[in-house]
C-alpha cells in the first residue's frame, strides 16, 4: 500500500488521519474550561474545551446527555469522557463526549470533599450521635427503589434466614433528578409512621454519579433527623458515601445491612438455646453432686443396718440385767440360807444361848442387807456406763461437744495432720454446718 | 411501639445471664439451683416467644403523606430497571 512518492488525494490522507487518531487515543478524559457553546434545534452540543495554552473541539449529543447532572454553560469547568474523532469534511479533530461531570471545583469529588468537611465540623459524623442498633429489630423500614438490586439482596437474606420480621418497603428512586429528595422524604415519612426499629436507606452498586443521590447534604440531614436508627447500605463495599458517614451503622452492601438486622435474632436464639443447655448442665451436676451424698451417708453402718447397733446394746444391756437379777437371787438364797441355818441353831441350842443366837440374826441380816446394796450399785453404774457409750456414739452428740470430724476432698476422714499439705481443701462437719477451709500447715505432734 | 418489649426482653436476658452465672458459681443451695433453674427456664420461654412474636411481613409503603397505605411487596425475580447504566 505505500507509495512513497506519490501524491495522496485529500479524502485519502485525512481518512489515514483520522484512523491513526481514532485507533491511537481511544477512549480519554479531559478537564478543562467550556467555550463557545452553541446548541442548535437539534439538541446537540457543540463547544471548545479549553485551558490556558490549548483548545479542542467537544460534541456531545443529545442521546447522550440524559445523564447529565446539570446544565453545562460557557466558563464552566468539566471533565469529559469520550472518543477522539476525526470529521473529515471540515478537516478537524474532536472529542465526542459520551458522559461529562463538573470538574476542577465544581467537580463531583470537589464537592463531595467539601460536604463531607462541613458535615463533620457540625458534628454530624461524631460517635457520640450514633444511635445504637435496636437489641431485637422486628420492623424494619427500607428507603430503595422497590425494583432495584438493593431490595431484592435484601429481601433474599431475609427469606433465607426466614426470621419472623416485618419488612416495610418506601419506594424511591435513587439516582437522577430528584431522587436525593425523594430519599430524604422517605426517612422523614418512615419516622411520622412509627413502629419501625431500624431503618436501611441505600441501593446496589453503580458508578460515583449513580450513587451521587446519596451525597447530597438533604438526605444527610434526613439521615441526621432521623430518630429511628439507621443503617446505610450505599454501592459494593469500596464507595463510601455522605449518607454511610451520617448514618449510625454503615453496611458495605444491601446485604450485609440485612446480615445486621437478621443476625441478630438469630444469635438470641442461639444465645438461648445455650442458656438452656447451661441452667440443664448445672441442675444436672448439683443433683449428681447431692446424690452422691446422700448414698455416701446412706451407707454408713449405722443407717444400712440400724437395728444391728441398738440390738448389740439391748443385748449387752438384758445381759447386765440378767446378771443382776442371778445375783440377787444367789444373794436372796444365800441368805435365806443363813436364815434357816440360824433357825436351826436356835432350835438346837437352849434359851440361854438364845441371846447369841439374836445377835448372829441382827449381824447376819446387816451383811446380807449390805450385799445387796453393793451388787446394786454396780448394776446401776453399769447401765449408766452403757447408755453413756451408746451417746457417745451418736456422731452428732460428739459435734455437740465442740468436736469435728474434717474430711478431705475424696471424703476420708482426716485422722493424721501428715495425710495435708498447705493448700489443700478440707471439708470440716460441724454440729450446726460445715466450715471449707485451706490447710496452712500439717503439723505432726510429737 | 417495639421499645417497651425490647426493654423487658433485655431485662429478661440480663436476668437470665445473672441466673446461670450463679448457677455456675456452684455456691447456691440446691433448693435455691432448683428456683433458679425454674426461674431460668421460665426466662428463655419468654425470650423465645419475643424472637418469635412478629408476623413475617414484607410490604411496600404506597402513600406519601398523610394515612399508610401498604400493599404486600411480592418477592422475586424483578429487573433492576433504574439501576442499568443510562445511554
Amino acid at each position: 500500500m505505500e507509495r512513497n512518492d506519490s501524491i495522496w488525494s485529500v479524502s485519502e490522507l485525512t481518512r489515514r488521519i483520522k484512523g491513526t487518531l481514532e485507533r491511537g487515543f481511544g477512549a480519554v478524559g479531559v478537564e478543562g474550561e467550556i467555550s463557545n457553546l452553541a446548541r442548535p434545534a437539534s439538541g446537540h452540543m457543540y463547544f471548545t474545551i479549553k485551558d490556558e495554552g490549548a483548545q479542542i473541539q467537544a460534541v456531545m449529543f443529545k442521546g447522550s446527555q440524559r445523564g447529565l447532572g446539570f446544565t453545562p454553560k460557557s466558563g464552566d469547568v468539566v471533565r469529559a469522557f469520550g472518543e477522539i474523532t476525526v470529521y473529515e469534511k471540515r478537516g478537524n479533530y474532536q472529542i465526542l463526549i459520551r458522559r461529562m461531570e463538573p470538574g476542577g471545583k465544581g467537580s463531583l469529588q470537589a464537592q463531595f470533599e467539601a460536604l463531607k468537611k462541613r458535615l463533620a465540623e457540625e458534628g454530624l459524623f461524631a460517635a457520640s450521635r450514633k444511635k445504637p442498633l435496636p437489641l431485637l429489630p422486628q420492623h424494619v423500614g427500607v428507603v430503595t427503589s422497590a425494583t432495584g438490586a438493593a431490595i431484592r439482596d435484601i429481601l433474599n437474606v431475609v427469606t433465607r434466614r426466614f426470621p419472623n420480621l416485618h419488612v416495610l418497603l418506601a419506594p424511591v428512586k435513587v439516582q437522577g433528578d430528584g431522587a436525593a429528595e425523594e430519599v430524604a422524604a422517605a426517612i422523614g415519612r418512615l419516622n411520622e409512621i412509627g413502629g419501625l426499629d431500624v431503618l436501611i436507606v441505600g441501593r446496589g452498586g453503580g458508578s460515583l454519579e449513580d450513587l451521587w443521590s446519596f451525597n447530597e447534604e438533604v438526605v444527610a440531614r434526613a439521615v441526621d433527623r432521623s430518630q429511628i436508627p439507621v443503617i446505610s447500605a450505599v454501592g459494593h463495599e469500596i464507595d463510601f458515601t455522605i449518607c454511610d458517614f451520617v448514618a449510625d451503622v454503615r453496611a458495605p452492601t444491601p446485604s450485609a445491612a440485612a446480615e445486621l438486622v437478621v443476625g441478630r435474632k438469630d444469635a438470641f436464639t442461639d444465645m438461648l438455646a445455650e442458656y438452656g443447655r447451661r441452667l440443664e448442665g448445672c441442675m444436672q451436676h448439683v443433683l449428681e453432686r447431692a446424690k452422691h451424698r446422700l448414698t455416701r451417708s446412706a451407707q454408713h453402718y449405722v443407717f444400712r443396718e440400724p437395728s444391728n447397733a441398738v440390738a448389740r446394746y439391748r443385748e449387752r444391756m438384758d445381759t447386765v440385767d440378767q446378771r443382776m437379777r442371778r445375783e440377787l437371787r444367789g444373794s436372796m438364797q444365800s441368805a435365806q440360807q443363813s436364815l434357816d441355818w440360824v433357825s436351826s441353831t436356835l432350835q438346837q441350842r437352849s434359851r440361854s444361848a438364845m441371846q447369841a443366837g439374836r445377835q448372829g440374826l441382827e449381824t447376819s441380816s446387816r451383811h446380807m442387807e449390805q450385799a445387796l446394796r453393793l451388787r446394786q450399785q454396780r448394776a446401776t453404774q453399769e447401765v449408766q456406763r452403757l447408755t453413756l457409750q451408746l451417746r457417745a456414739l451418736n456422731p452428732l452428740a460428739v459435734l455437740q461437744r465442740g468436736y469435728s470430724v474434717t474430711r478431705l476432698d475424696d471424703g476420708t476422714i482426716l485422722r493424721d495432720a501428715s495425710a495435708v499439705r498447705a493448700g489443700d481443701h478440707v471439708r470440716t462437719r460441724l454440729a450446726k454446718g460445715e466450715v471449707l477451709a485451706r490447710v496452712v500447715e500439717g503439723k505432726e505432734k510429737g | 411501639m417495639s421499645n417497651e418489649k425490647n426493654v423487658s426482653f433485655e431485662k429478661s436476658l440480663a436476668r437470665l445471664e445473672e441466673i446461670v452465672a450463679g448457677m455456675e458459681s456452684g455456691e447456691l443451695s440446691l433448693d435455691d439451683m432448683i428456683a433458679r433453674f425454674e426461674e431460668g427456664q421460665k426466662l428463655i420461654k419468654f425470650c423465645s416467644g419475643k424472637l418469635d412474636e412478629v408476623e413475617r411481613k414484607i410490604e411496600k409503603l404506597l402513600t406519601k403523606e398523610g394515612p399508610v397505605e401498604t400493599e404486600s411487596f411480592p418477592h422475586g425475580d424483578t429487573p433492576d430497571a433504574d439501576e442499568l447504566p443510562l445511554g
